[in-house]
């Protein structure tokens, strides 16, 4: 029988509040193996935990349950007390009386009588807790970031910076990302591409980092500080190294046909590009689909003039395998499609643009070279109107419920660009919040309005019609005056709301962190983990996290590189301790768990046993320590119940069951 | 046997994986979503880890229903565990339902860590369930009854 110590933790009044903790401690001290019980106003705190080591001496403790908030809060501290006062930190169970009682529930009978019960169980399994030794794993000193943008950009240069090995997984044909496509950024007005391509340059001349472009990652396996993670190199049918990027290729290629992703399909391309002038590396593919060549089998005009003999038709995909200790996800995000919303005629009209598609027009080297004009009939517009949170904010399931963040701040930009090139057109913006949080933000946006006079109209557009004269009209409300308003425009501009890059979902499967319902990587902690994904060794970089802009995707970027190369640093990992093991005597090999086992960590050994007298050899299932994650697979599918799982053993469970349906 | 609803206490006991589910029970607290005091959560570290055994033993001892409460299909942190515990419990769930125990005091549920409102929501289905199905006589011990 263990020797257990019961502490029961105040949290302030976020426990004391709502569940009698004095009477939780009365209670407990009746139960069996517990021979102390306190309780205490902070467990956690330096006190709390003093109190902890003190009993543990006074007491001879060789168990301790801890009554508070969340393992996953505070597991770990307990832990660490337990071990400086010289008990195994596996002995230590907690009773989650905050998340799971206190915090939930008002009425302070019914939360004290559960509490018990939570304490009991937590009591009746550290009674059958064994202390448990975490072995040693290696760490492989390379990092792998999957994404191209500013994020996975920046993320690499900060951990090349640090003297570690990087590869950047980007899976279209030229890092930059979505940063490349803008042509101004708020609320400094800096050319985008102007502070984007250094650092692009910067990441590719650095003899530490290793970019692999049209490029995506198809199979991870493995754990922190040793996954191994095939890259498909897609086929570019251009030999990088004989390529010297000169571009005639591009010129000479007869299908221009191809709508070119990088100017969101606005105009075309030719069939051999490269997305955009400062692309890197500057290496054009070939894009099979609308290739003459590959589809008919005549043409090789691109082969014909490139000088260097560059192309090679029959480039295959090529997987390259690697190992990183560190995977810091940074897919970035795209706009919404806007099928959902019929009322913007966005699929009707094409003077119906999205903002990122204006970024494009805007842009000197975009489809209009910058020249602001209508798409349907390249005149210029003398009156434009702006929708704010287009999907966004959206209570029905049309669109996202959450704030894209940036929209408020590049309309603002937009509008006062507008202004300023061309004074003759009249910029109205319809919005439902005005949010400029951030430094220089709302000076930003109050000299949109002031300086600029831009038009801003609180409320929102119920409908955009196309007129037979080619303009649009602009149905919408003034909430402050209380009144529709009906505008004839030559162009609209939807703030349209951003999500995460689909192919991120695939991702967050392969490396098996978690999703939210928006398909947004979860933090491990909200406010005090915000970088780091639950899953051990991946780190999360930019708006795959959440919506952010750019200066927040920068330093989230330099926070996730700070915690991979912390993980880098070391030269071992501990690990966890709580990994099946096979009962000797009653396994009779018979492969059943190695079938479930997803790591492979169970293999199998011929074994001199001593089964009641009787030495024989046979066939044992071993678990591999270092593989196995713990899961538990193995421990139910045993036919002949061999196998059981160390710190959730099927007795602790079993334990905890009988102990609520007390 | 007459159950007055009023009076009815059920004992709920509810498998929680660490990764997710246990993490949305964890947000649904923070953000003080109510539930019933009758679920009490067990942590393991994946829903493949729960043994029917388990769900046999709490029926035994007198609980009222029991829910398994993993990661949403594709997102297992151990990549497939939920698969195994889905087939496991359409399994178990069948034969208990034959031997009397009505599906609707079992259930299986995928929760993720960001889904505190659907832990909530499902825990109060679920007891809702459970009061209109009265308490568990099935599989009782019987020598533990007057």
């Amino acid at each position: 029988m263990q020797r257990i110590g019961v502490f029961v933790c105040h949290c302030g009044s976020n426990i004391a509040a709502t569940v009698d903790v004095k009477k939780v401690v009365e209670m407990v001290a009746m139960e069996p193996g517990v021979v102390h019980a306190e309780d205490y106003q902070y467990m956690c705190s330096e006190a709390g935990q003093a109190k902890i080591a003190e009993a543990v001496k006074e007491k001879n403790l060789t168990g301790i349950v801890v009554c508070s908030c969340s393992p996953r809060m505070h597991e770990n501290t307990f832990r660490t007390a337990a071990k400086r006062a010289g008990i195994n930190p596996y002995m230590v169970e907690i009773a989650n009386i905050r998340e799971h009682c206190s915090w939930i529930h008002k009425n302070v009978e019914e939360a004290t009588e559960k509490a018990v019960i939570l304490a009991r169980a937590a009591i009746a399994k550290v009674n059958l807790n064994a202390p448990l030794f975490p072995g040693e794993s290696r760490v492989t000193k390379r990092a792998l970031v999957i994404g191209g943008g500013i994020a996975g950009i920046q993320t690499a240069l900060d951990i090349a910076d640090a003297g570690y090995e990087v590869d950047i997984v980007e899976k279209t044909p030229s890092i930059g990302g979505r940063m490349s496509q803008l042509d101004k950024t708020f609320p400094t007005l800096d050319c985008s591409a102007c502070i984007l391509t250094p650092k692009m340059v910067e990441a590719a001349a650095h003899e530490k980092i290793t970019i692999y472009t049209y490029s995506e990652v198809e199979k991870v396996s493995g754990f922190v500080g040793d996954f191994t993670v095939d890259i498909r190199k897609k086929a570019r049918s251009v030999d990088a190294n004989k390529c010297t990027g000169c571009g005639v290729c591009q010129e000479k290629c007869p299908s221009k046909k191809a709508p070119s992703e990088f100017n969101r399909g606005l105009n075309t391309r030719s069939a051999i590009y490269t997305p955009f002038a400062q692309a890197i590396p500057n290496v054009p593919v070939i894009d099979r689909d609308a290739c003459i060549k590959f589809k008919t089998g005549k043409c090789g005009v691109c082969e014909k003039v490139c000088q260097a003999g560059a192309i090679d038709y029959t480039q295959q995909d090529e997987i390259v395998t690697q190992k990183y200790g560190a995977i810091v996800v940074a897919t970035g995000f795209d706009t919404i499609k806007l099928d959902n919303y019929d009322e913007y005629a966005y699929n009707q009209s094409k003077d119906v643009i999205t903002s990122l598609e204006l970024e494009r027009i805007m842009n000197a080297a975009g489809p209009t070279k910058g020249h602001l004009e209508r798409l349907s009939d390249g005149k210029h517009p003398h009156e434009i109107v702006f929708v704010q949170c287009v999907g966004s904010r959206c209570s029905d399931n049309r669109g996202k419920s959450y704030c894209s963040k940036i929209c408020c701040m590049y309309t603002a930009k937009h509008a006062m660009l507008i202004r300023d090139k061309y004074p003759d057109v009249n910029v109205t913006v319809f919005y439902i919040d005005v949010r400029t949080p951030g430094k220089n933000f709302d000076e930003f946006y109050r000299r949109a309005v002031e300086e600029y006079g831009v038009n801003y109209v609180k409320g929102q557009v119920g409908k955009v019609i196309p007129q037979p004269n080619g303009k649009l009209l602009v149905q919408g409300s003034d909430l402050l005056d209380n009144k529709q308003i009906f505008k004839e425009a030559d162009m609209v501009v939807l703030a349209t709301a951003i999500e995460p890059e689909a192919s991120v979902r695939q991702i967050a499967t392969m490396l098996t962190a978690s999703i939210d319902t928006n398909n947004f990587l979860t933090e491990a902690h909200p406010k005090l983990r915000p970088v780091e994904s639950p899953t051990a060794g991946v780190f999360l970089s930019g708006v795959c996290q959440g919506p952010k802009d750019i200066p927040e995707t920068v330093a989230q970027a330099g926070a996730a590189a700070v915690k991979a190369i912390g993980l880098l640093a070391k030269d071992k990992l501990t690990t966890n301790p709580c990994t099946a093991k096979a009962d000797e005597l009653m396994c009779n090999g018979c492969s059943t768990c190695a079938n479930v086992c997803p790591y492979g960590a169970i293999s199998y050994e011929e074994k001199e046993v001593n089964d009641h007298g009787i030495r024989e050899t046979r066939r044992i299932a071993v678990v591999n320590n270092a593989l196995c994650q713990g899961c538990g697979a193995c421990t139910v599918t045993c036919p002949s119940g061999a196998m059981d799982l160390q710190g959730f053993s099927n007795r602790q469970i079993i334990a905890e069951v009988d102990a609520i349906c007390r | 046997m007459s159950i007055n609803n009023e009076e009815f206490r059920p004992k709920i006991v509810a498998f929680c994986c660490n990764w997710c589910s246990y993490a949305g029970a964890d947000l649904a607290g923070s953000s003080r979503l109510a539930y019933p005091a009758d679920v009490k959560i067990i942590r393991v570290p994946c829903s493949c880890r729960v043994n029917p055994m388990f769900i046999l033993r709490a029926f035994e001892k007198g609980a009222d229903g029991v829910i398994i409460c993993g990661c949403h299909p594709g997102d297992c942190h151990y990549s497939t565990g939920n698969y195994y515990a889905r087939r496991r419990m359409t399994l178990l769930f069948s034969m208990l339902d034959y031997m009397g125990v009505e599906n609707g005091r079992t259930r299986v549920e995928w929760v993720s860590a960001a889904e505190g409102v659907k832990f909530s929501q499902t825990m109060n289905e679920f007891v809702e369930k459970i009061h209109s199905l009265g308490e568990n006589v099935r599989l009782g011990d019987l020598r533990c009854k007057n």
